[in-house]
C-alpha cells in the first residue's frame, strides 16, 4: 500500500504537468459588467457568478429544478412558500449561510441603482420574506407564482455581514429594514465584496483580460474537477476557435457552425443540444393598409392565407442542413418539445405549390415586395438563414429583400414597428411556453405585462385568455393544457411562424468534458475531466 | 544621369504626350495597366459573360451553397469557383461584386479628390483665417476616426451603396486637403511662386499652374493609397456588419463573408475575392507609382 | 511662440467642443439603448425604470445640456452598461491601446525609413524592388483578413504564437498595467503589433523612397558627392534631413488613425484595448462610452496635431507659423 502511494507520488512529480492539468482556461463569447451579481439581470453575467454565488435553487442541464442553498420549496398554499436552508454552507471567509444573508440578497437585488437591467422584475412578485427559525424562510409571492422556483433561482445569496447589514434585516410589505448602507456595484473592485457560497473564489479580474477563480475547499456540494481557472473572453468567432486550436483554452462556448468540421478534424470534441431558443418569422398582421418596408396592395399579411402560403415556401429542413450545417432543428412550435407546455406539433410542410395556389385564391397570384428585416449578429448564422429565406419567398413570387443589420439597430428599428416582416430568435428564459406565448403571442397591452414583444400584432381574444389563466395556474397538468392550447390556436391561423430551434454548441479539448445545458450557460464547476 | 545627347523636345511634342511616351518605357508599369484595363474590361462586360446574376435572388439555391470549385449545379452549370453559402456562383459574384466595389471607390475617390484639393489649394494660398477656418474643420475631419464616422453615418442612413459613398468622400477628402496645402505651403515660399506675383501673374493661373503640380507627386501617392484604403474601409465596414447590402455583395462584403470560412476549409468563398480585390489594387497602385514617377518635375530626364 | 501656442490651444478647445456637439447629437440619434439592455423578460415596469435613469424619457436638448453641464465639470457620464464612469473605464483600456499603438508606430517608422530609404537609394535594385511589391501588398489587404491570416499561420498552423488575448501584464508606475515587460505579454503583442504595423509601414515606406528619389538628383547633393563626400553620410545628412518633414506629417497623422483603426486589429485579436470597448459599446448603444471615447480621441489627436505643426517649424524654418506671421 505504502508502496503504491509512493509510485504515484513519485509519478506525479516526475510527469511535472499534474499541476498543469488541474487548471483550465475557458473562452467565453462576451464578458461579463461586473462581478457584482445584482448587478445586471443577464445570461452573460449569471454563466461566470455562477462559480462564484449559488442561489436558493439552481436549474440543471435540461431546465429542471434541483436543489442549492434551499434543500426543498414547498408551497403551503397559493402564496406561501416554505424553504428549508441547507445546513453547513459556508462564504469563501468561512462564515456560516444564515437566513438573514438570504433576505438580505433579496433585499439588496432591486437597490442596485445603475443597473441596465435589474433582477427587480423578480423581487417585486413577492409581499414578504420571514425568517420562521435558522433553516426555515417563508417567501410569500403577490400573485400565484407556479414558477416558482424558476424565480428563487434567480437571486445569488451574498453575505449580509460583509455588506455592512444590520443584526436584522426584514422583507415586508412596506419593504426592506435593516439594511444599513447598501454597497452599490462600484465596491466589488474590491475583490474581498466579491464573495459567496460557490464552488469557486475570485482571485483576480482584470477587465477584457480575464476572470481568475481558485476553487474554494469549504464548499458545500462536490468539489469541482479543476482549481484554477482562467476566464477568458474572445468576442470574435474566428479567433475563438484558434484560440482552442492553438492549445490557449480548453473549452469554448458557441463556435461558428462551419468550423466544427474542422475542430473535430484536428481531434477536438464537440458537445452540444437543444437550446430554448427559437428563430422565428413575424408578420404584421393587424393593419389593412400597407405595412412599412413593403409594396403591396392593402396588407396581403392580414390575411390568414398569405401567412400561410409564407410558411410553405420556407424549406425549414434545407435551412437546418445546408445553411445550419445541420445543427438546429426545424420547428413547429415555439418551444422545442418535449418542453413543458408544448405539443408535438408537426412542421409545417414545404410546398412552393401549396403556397403559390394559396396566394393566388388570396388575390396576391402576382405576388407582392417585402423587405425582411433581421439582426447580423445575434443568432446563429441569422443573415444567411434571412438570405435563404429572401430566395425561398422570391421563388414563389413574393420579391423579398434583405435588410440586415447589427442587434442593436436592429431591436430599435423593430421595437419601433418599422417593419413588416422581420426574423429574431426568442429564448425562454421559464423552460416553457408561457414566455414566448405571453411575450409574442398574446394582444400587445402594457398594462398587464402582455405581448411586449408582439410586433407582428397578432392578436386573439380566446388566446389571450387562456395565457392570462395560464399564468397563475399552479396546478402543472391544468397549465400545461391551457398553454397547448393557447399555442395550437395561434399557430395555426399562422400568427407567428417558427423557423428553427438553434443547438447550442461547445468546443473542447480531448482531455476535458462539458455536458451541454439547454439554457446555454458554460460555468467552470461544471467541466469535468474526460475519462 | 541625364543624356547629353538628347535634343531639346520637338515642337510637337505636348507634354501629355510626353509623358505618355515616359509611362510606356516601363515594362511593369505597362503590365499593370494592362492588367488593369482587363480588370476594367471584365467589370463592364461581367454581366454579359457570366453565367448568373447573383443580385437576383430568384437565381440562386442555397441548396447548391459551398459548393467547391468546378462543382455542377442541379441544372448542369459548372460552378468554376464554387459557390458561397447562398449558392451565389463565385465567379458571377466577383464580376458583380468588382463593379460595385470600383464604383464606389473611384466614384468617392473623384470626389473627395476635388473638395479636398480645392480646399488644400485655398488654405494654402490665401493663409490666413482661410487657412485657419479650412484647416479647423480638416481637424475636426481628421479627428473622427474614419470607420467611426462611416458606421454613424451608415447607422443613421442605414445601408445603401450611395451611403457608403458618402461615407468615403467625408472620410477622405480631409487627407487629400491636407497634404495639398503642406506642400504647396513649402511651395509657396519659394522663389519662383515669388517671382510668378513679381511678373504679375494672377492668382488662380498661379494657384494651378503652379501650386497645384508641384503638389501632384504627394497627391498621387495619396490617391493611389485612397483607392486601396476606400475598397478596404468598405471591406472593413461590411465586416463591422455595416456598408452596402447583404443582398448585393460588393468584393468587399464577398471578403467579409468569407473570413467565416477561413478556418473550415472552404478556402474559395474567401480566397478567390480576395484574389481579385489584391490584383486590381496592385495594378493601381503600379500604375500610380509609375505615373508619379513621370509626373515628378525633378525625376524628369 | 507663446502666442502661437495660446492661440493654438484655444482652436484646439474650440475643435473638442464642435466635436462634442456632433458626436452627441449623431450618437444620439441611433437607436434605443434600452431596447438591448434590458432583458427581452423584464417587464414594461423595468423598461420604465431604465428608461428613466437613463434620462432617455427627456428631450434631446435637455439631454445635451445635462451632458454639456457635467461634461464641463469634466464628467462624461456613466456608462449604460458598465454603471461606472465612462471616462474610468475608458482610461482603464486606454493602456493596452497605447501601448499596442506606440509598439507598431517604432516599427512602422524605424522600418517603414529604412526600408524606404534603401528602396529610393537603390530602385532598381532587386532589394527595392522586393520591397516596393511588399509595401504594396501591405496595405491591399484589408486589417481584419489579414490579422485571420496571421492567425491562422502563426497560431493554428505552426503553433508559434497565441491567437489571441493580451496575457500576462505588470504593473508599473503604480497601476499602469503593461504587457511588453512579460514574456507571456511580449508574446501575445507580436501579431496584433504586426498586424497593426503593416499598413502604415507601408505608408511610410513609399513615402520615404518618394521622397529620397526627389531629394537625390537636388543640386545639393550632387553638390555634395561632387565635393567627394561618401554616399553613406549623404544619406544620413541630406536625405533623412529632408525627408522628416513628410514623414513627421505622415506619423502625425498616422498615429490617430492607428489609435482609431486598432479598433480592428483589436476585434480580430481579441485585444482588450479602447478599440474593442468601442466596438463592444455600438453594439450595446453605450452612449456615454460612445462619446467619451470620440472626446478622448479627439483630444489626443489635436495634441498629435499641435505637435506636428511645432516640429514642422523646427524641421523647416521656411514654414512659418500662421500665428506668428504678418
Amino acid at each position: 500500500m505504502n508502496r503504491l502511494y509512493l509510485t504515484a507520488a513519485v509519478a506525479a512529480l516526475a510527469l511535472g504537468t499534474q499541476a498543469q492539468a488541474e487548471s483550465l482556461a475557458i473562452a467565453l463569447k462576451t464578458e461579463p459588467n461586473s462581478i457584482d451579481p445584482h448587478f445586471n439581470y443577464s445570461a452573460v453575467n449569471i454563466a461566470p457568478l455562477s462559480n462564484i454565488y449559488d442561489p436558493l435553487v439552481e436549474s440543471d442541464a435540461v431546465k429542471k429544478p434541483i436543489p442549492a442553498l434551499a434543500t426543498s420549496w414547498t408551497a403551503l398554499d397559493d402564496l406561501r412558500w416554505e424553504i428549508k436552508l441547507r445546513q453547513g454552507v459556508t462564504f469563501h471567509d468561512g462564515s456560516p449561510l444564515t437566513p438573514r444573508d438570504v433576505v438580505y440578497s433579496w433585499c439588496r437585488a432591486p437597490l442596485i441603482e445603475n443597473s441596465p437591467s435589474s433582477y427587480a422584475t423578480f423581487v417585486n412578485k413577492m409581499a414578504s420574506i420571514e425568517i420562521v427559525d435558522d433553516s426555515t424562510l417563508i417567501f410569500t409571492t403577490k400573485e400565484p407564482n407556479p414558477l416558482m422556483w424558476s424565480d428563487l433561482s434567480q437571486i445569488f445569496i451574498i453575505s449580509a455581514a460583509k455588506m455592512g447589514a444590520e443584526e436584522t434585516v426584514t422583507f415586508g410589505a412596506e419593504g426592506c429594514t435593516g439594511m444599513g448602507e447598501v454597497p452599490q456595484s462600484a465596491v466589488f473592485s474590491d475583490l474581498g465584496y466579491a464573495m459567496g457560497t460557490g464552488p469557486y473564489k475570485v482571485t483576480e479580474f482584470n477587465r477584457g483580460e480575464a476572470l481568475r477563480l481558485e476553487a474554494y475547499d469549504g464548499f458545500w456540494g462536490d468539489k469541482p474537477d479543476y482549481d484554477d481557472v482562467t476566464i477568458r473572453t474572445i468576442s470574435s468567432d474566428g479567433p475563438r476557435v484558434a484560440a482552442l486550436l492553438a492549445g490557449d483554452v480548453q473549452l469554448i462556448e458557441s463556435p461558428p457552425i462551419q468550423d466544427i468540421e474542422r475542430i473535430k478534424g484536428e481531434g477536438f470534441k464537440t458537445t452540444e443540444t437543444k437550446s430554448a431558443r427559437v428563430i422565428y418569422l413575424q408578420l404584421r398582421q393587424d393593419m389593412t393598409e400597407t405595412p412599412p418596408m413593403m409594396e403591396a396592395e392593402g396588407n396581403p399579411l392580414h390575411d390568414q392565407r398569405v401567412r400561410q402560403a409564407i410558411s410553405y415556401a420556407i424549406n425549414r429542413q434545407g435551412i437546418v442542413d445546408r445553411i445550419m450545417g445541420g445543427y438546429a432543428e426545424a420547428a413547429g412550435e415555439l418551444l422545442a418539445p418535449p418542453m413543458f407546455g408544448t405539443t408535438g406539433r408537426a412542421v409545417d410542410p414545404y410546398d412552393p405549390e401549396k403556397a403559390k395556389a394559396l396566394l393566388a385564391e388570396a388575390g396576391y397570384g402576382d405576388g407582392f415586395k417585402v423587405t425582411l428585416g433581421a439582426p447580423n449578429d445575434r443568432y446563429v448564422n441569422d443573415e444567411r438563414v434571412a438570405q435563404a429565406i429572401a430566395q425561398m419567398l422570391t421563388q414563389v413570387g413574393i420579391t423579398t429583400d434583405v435588410d440586415a443589420t447589427t442587434a442593436s439597430q436592429f431591436f430599435s428599428r423593430r421595437n419601433k414597428l418599422d417593419f413588416g416582416m422581420f426574423m429574431a430568435g426568442w429564448g425562454s428564459s421559464s423552460g416553457d411556453t408561457s414566455s414566448p406565448l405571453n411575450a409574442m403571442v398574446a394582444t400587445a397591452n402594457k398594462d398587464i405585462g402582455a405581448g411586449g414583444w408582439n410586433y407582428g400584432r397578432y392578436s386573439n381574444p380566446v388566446v389571450d385568455e387562456k395565457i392570462a389563466k395560464a399564468l397563475v395556474t399552479v396546478d402543472d397538468a391544468e397549465r400545461e393544457k391551457l398553454l397547448q392550447e393557447a399555442e395550437t390556436i395561434a399557430l395555426d391561423e399562422f400568427g407567428i411562424l417558427p423557423l428553427h430551434y438553434e443547438l447550442t454548441v461547445w468546443a473542447m479539448a480531448p482531455e476535458v468534458h462539458y455536458e451541454p445545458r439547454s439554457d446555454q450557460r458554460t460555468a467552470a464547476y461544471l467541466v469535468e475531466k474526460a475519462e | 544621369m541625364s543624356d547629353l545627347t538628347t535634343t531639346a523636345p520637338r515642337r510637337k511634342d505636348t507634354p501629355l504626350r510626353r509623358l505618355a511616351r515616359q509611362f510606356l518605357e516601363d515594362r511593369i508599369a505597362v503590365a499593370a495597366l494592362a492588367v488593369f484595363l482587363a480588370v476594367a474590361l471584365f467589370t463592364l462586360l461581367g454581366p454579359f459573360i457570366v453565367p448568373q446574376n447573383p443580385y437576383d435572388l430568384a437565381q440562386l439555391d442555397f441548396m447548391d451553397g459551398g459548393l467547391p470549385p468546378g462543382s455542377q449545379s442541379f441544372s448542369g452549370m459548372t460552378y468554376w469557383l464554387g459557390t458561397d453559402t447562398q449558392g451565389r456562383d463565385m465567379l458571377s459574384a466577383i464580376a458583380y461584386g468588382l463593379r460595385i466595389s470600383l464604383a464606389v471607390s473611384f466614384t468617392s475617390l473623384i470626389l473627395a479628390l476635388i473638395i479636398g484639393v480645392a480646399a488644400g489649394l485655398a488654405a494654402a494660398y490665401f493663409g490666413g483665417r482661410i487657412d485657419t477656418l479650412i484647416m479647423r474643420v480638416v481637424d475636426i475631419q481628421l479627428s473622427f476616426p474614419s470607420i467611426l464616422i462611416a458606421l454613424i453615418l451608415l447607422a443613421l442612413f442605414g445601408r445603401g451603396i450611395d451611403k457608403v459613398i458618402l461615407a468615403i468622400v467625408i472620410v477622405q477628402w480631409a487627407d487629400f486637403a491636407r497634404t495639398v496645402r503642406s506642400s504647396a505651403i513649402v511651395e509657396r515660399r519659394k522663389e519662383y511662386i515669388e517671382a510668378a506675383h513679381c511678373l504679375g501673374l494672377s492668382r488662380q493661373r498661379t494657384m494651378f499652374r503652379h501650386l497645384l503640380p508641384n503638389s501632384l507627386p504627394p497627391l498621387i501617392v495619396l490617391a493611389t493609397v485612397k483607392i486601396a484604403s476606400a475598397i478596404s474601409l468598405e471591406a472593413t465596414l461590411s465586416f463591422l456588419g455595416a456598408g452596402v447590402p447583404i443582398t448585393q455583395p460588393s468584393l468587399g462584403l464577398l471578403i467579409a463573408n468569407g473570413y467565416d470560412f477561413l478556418l473550415s476549409g472552404r478556402y474559395w468563398i474567401a480566397i478567390f475575392p480576395g484574389v481579385a480585390l489584391l490584383i486590381t489594387i496592385v495594378a493601381i497602385n503600379l500604375v500610380g507609382d509609375r505615373l508619379r514617377d513621370v509626373l515628378n518635375p525633378r525625376l524628369q530626364k | 511662440m507663446l502666442v502661437y501656442l495660446i492661440r493654438r490651444l484655444g482652436q484646439s478647445l474650440l475643435v473638442v467642443v464642435v466635436m462634442a456637439t456632433l458626436v452627441f447629437l449623431g450618437v444620439y440619434a441611433i437607436g434605443n439603448p434600452v431596447d438591448i439592455l434590458v432583458a427581452p423578460d423584464a417587464g414594461a415596469a423595468e423598461i420604465a425604470r431604465v428608461t428613466e435613469r437613463l434620462g432617455l424619457d427627456k428631450p434631446m436638448w435637455q439631454q445635451f445640456l445635462t451632458f454639456a453641464g457635467n461634461a464641463l465639470q469634466g464628467d462624461l457620464g456613466d456608462s449604460f452598461v458598465y454603471g461606472r464612469p465612462a471616462l474610468e473605464i475608458i482610461l482603464e483600456r486606454m493602456p493596452a491601446t497605447l501601448e499596442l499603438t506606440f509598439v507598431a508606430l517604432v516599427l512602422s517608422t524605424g522600418l517603414g525609413v529604412s526600408l524606404g530609404l534603401v528602396a529610393g537609394l537603390w530602385p532598381e535594385s532587386v532589394a527595392g524592388r522586393t520591397i516596393m511589391a511588399g509595401s504594396i501588398l501591405g496595405f491591399s489587404l484589408p486589417s481584419f483578413w489579414q490579422g485571420m491570416l496571421l492567425i491562422m499561420v502563426f497560431s493554428v498552423m505552426l503553433g508559434w504564437l497565441p491567437a489571441g488575448g493580451r496575457g500576462d501584464t505588470v504593473e508599473i508606475f503604480g497601476g499602469l498595467r503593461v504587457s511588453f515587460l512579460t514574456w507571456d505579454g511580449l508574446v501575445h503583442m507580436i501579431l496584433p503589433a504586426i498586424n497593426l504595423t503593416i499598413f502604415k509601414m507601408s505608408l511610410v515606406i513609399r513615402l520615404a523612397r518618394a521622397t529620397t528619389r526627389e531629394v537625390v538628383p537636388q543640386d545639393y547633393v550632387k553638390f555634395a558627392r561632387a565635393k567627394g563626400v561618401s554616399r553613406l553620410r549623404i544619406t544620413f545628412v541630406h536625405v533623412l534631413k529632408n525627408m522628416m518633414i513628410p514623414v513627421v506629417t505622415i506619423v502625425g497623422l498616422e498615429l490617430g488613425s492607428m489609435i482609431a483603426f486598432a479598433v480592428v486589429t483589436e476585434t480580430v485579436f481579441s485585444w482588450p484595448g479602447m478599440g474593442k470597448l468601442l466596438i463592444d459599446s455600438i453594439n450595446l448603444l453605450d452612449r456615454p462610452l460612445i462619446v467619451a471615447y470620440l472626446m478622448m480621441t479627439v483630444l489626443i489627436i489635436v495634441t498629435i496635431n499641435l505637435v506636428v505643426d511645432v516640429i514642422y517649424t523646427l524641421l523647416d524654418p521656411r514654414v512659418r507659423l500662421a500665428g506668428t506671421s504678418a
